[in-house]
């Protein structure tokens, strides 16, 4: 089967070798190249890593992190574990939910600038209720300061672009 | 810089704590998960440019022996809601909620002029409690795994050795048979720290006693529980402290390759643990003949990606050998068929730094 241009994947593929044992990393490595795990990518790699498809196809779908949809720029992980359920995590989510007019089902805005995620426990339930935006951390939160970031964000982007 | 056998390790040790010891003040910013979301980064730059202007700072490097004040950034303090925490030694005082503004003020009052500056310090009424230790939150903890975290440079091998580190692994591998090792484990009553409370000797002995060409020793850093963080604190805080345990279960149970699996929710653990570990593999203190000896033991980390079954043991194995992280029915105990079917030492993060 032609695949398109899968340099980037040959890439990854090489430094981690075709141990299944690295195929977790693997497709976090690809997720992050991608921000998502795109249905030929993965076809692509399990005709390389000899891998069944639906094999593969079962450990992507198993852990949650992995997504076979397209993912935002900015990915918005709020923490809903205990600690942060607890401290109102959830007015959070729906106020961010609201602001960028997303539903417990559609997690990515059309313009592909903003994922949202609810993540398990990030660890730091001193600062609950906390969210992370690509990786950055902001504790404390409330459901205004979130949607305020967001619009920080957003204009950043108009910015940016025009 | 090989470390070759361990009379090299005891001489590295003491000049790296005289090294230390030149260092007459600290200043150790917390860098854990939390403090870090409250910008302790930004006041370690400026804390950190301010000493250097003054022309004060200690190199980081221990091999020099260099006078100044040393600049570090640690664990999880554990008081994250108070972060960003800076600690001052040998003072002991502890400066909360330190924005880049105070650095100024810090640098000039108390690493200059010696005096403690009260308005960052933690109050109850007018009580000013100066030291961390005086402070009712840290007063009643006894810190026995911690004790590291918090008060070292996080991501560097040579202030742990100054701390005594590596000591137990050479005590070890110098004085002991694997089956005393084991033996002793027994009689110190040590359980496992990850809820089932399983005698951690007995399970390393019975990995011993099965003959195999290959066997496993997993530290299990999938940590879940709501509220908890006492792994993050030591992956994060005192890396080598894992890196030792696991390489003296390796010498008691015969096992030649070791897991590390850490949550994807951890960025900071798994970048400290693997700069950890490439320090330990460069200077000889993981990979071929461990300190001259015929030790030879090496660890990979392998991730999570948002399982909460991944923190049971034949789910977390399944992961690490790439598959779906199910739990799986045991006819055979992990220590005599785990990872790869191989037997396995399976430890929680807290069960191996002991």
């Amino acid at each position: 089967m032609p695949y398109g241009n899968m340099e980037k994947v040959d890439r990854i593929l090489e430094s981690y070798g075709d141990d299944q044992s690295h195929i977790i990393t693997i497709l976090q490595k690809i997720q992050s190249e991608y921000r998502y795990l795109p249905m030929d990518v993965l076809e692509y790699v399990s005709d390389k890593m000899e891998i069944s498809p639906a094999k593969l196809f079962g450990i992507a779908t198993f852990y949650e992190n992995f997504s076979l949809d397209p993912k935002g720029k900015y990915i918005i992980k709020i923490c809903d574990g205990t600690a942060c359920h607890v401290k109102k995590s959830i007015p959070v989510l729906e106020a961010l939910r609201k602001e960028l007019s997303l539903t417990e089902n559609k997690h990515t805005t059309d313009d592909l600038l903003f994922t949202i995620e609810t993540v398990s426990c990030l660890g730091a339930c001193g600062l609950a209720p906390v969210i992370t935006i690509n990786d950055k951390v902001y504790g404390k939160i409330s459901p205004e300061m979130a949607v305020e970031i967001i619009r920080k964000l957003k204009e950043e982007e108009t910015n940016a672009n025009s | 810089m090989l470390i070759h056998n361990i009379s090299e390790l005891k001489e590295k040790k003491e000049l790296y704590k005289a090294s230390l010891d030149k260092q007459y003040k600290k200043v150790i910013v917390c860098g854990g998960t939390g403090c870090v979301a409250g910008g302790s980064l930004n006041v370690y730059e400026e804390l950190k440019r301010l000493v250097e202007e003054k022309g004060i700072l200690a190199e980081v490097d221990l091999e020099k022996e260099d006078q100044g004040i040393g600049m570090k950034k640690s664990g999880c303090h554990g008081f994250c809601e108070r972060g960003p925490l800076v600690r001052i030694e040998p003072e002991g005082y502890l400066y909360l909620k330190v924005k880049v503004e105070d650095c100024e003020e810090i640098v000039e009052e108390t690493l200059v002029n010696n005096k403690p500056i009260e308005r960052l310090m933690y109050k109850d009424g007018d009580k000013v409690y100066q030291t961390q230790e005086s402070i009712p939150f840290y007063k009643r903890q006894n810190r026995i795994v911690l004790e590291h975290c918090g008060h070292i440079d996080a991501e560097s091998i040579q202030e742990y050795i100054a701390h005594d580190g590596y000591m137990a692994l050479a005590k070890v591998l110098e004085e002991m048979t694997p089956e005393e090792v084991c033996e002793e484990v027994i009689k110190s009553n040590l359980r496992g720290r990850g809820g089932g409370g399983y005698p951690a000797g007995k399970k390393w002995s019975q990995v011993l006693s099965f003959p195999s060409d290959m066997k496993y020793v997993v530290c299990n850093g999938d940590e879940g529980d709501p509220g908890a963080f006492m792994d993050r604190s030591i992956m994060e805080g005192d890396p080598h402290s894992v890196i030792e345990g696991m390489t003296i279960a390796a010498y008691a149970t015969g096992a030649s390759e070791g897991y590390i699996y850490v949550r994807a929710e951890y960025p900071l653990a798994v970048k400290r643990l693997t700069k950890a570990i490439e320090e330990a593999r460069a200077v000889g203190l993981l990979g071929k003949n461990i300190l001259g000896t015929d030790l030879s033991f090496d660890i990979h980390i392998s991730q999570g990606a948002g399982a909460f079954v991944c923190g049971e043991g034949s789910a977390l194995m399944a992961s690490i050998e790439g598959e779906r992280g199910m739990p799986r029915v045991k006819t055979k105990r992990t220590v005599e068929e785990g990872l790869w079917r191989k037997p396995t030492v399976i430890n929680n993060v807290e069960t191996l730094p002991m």
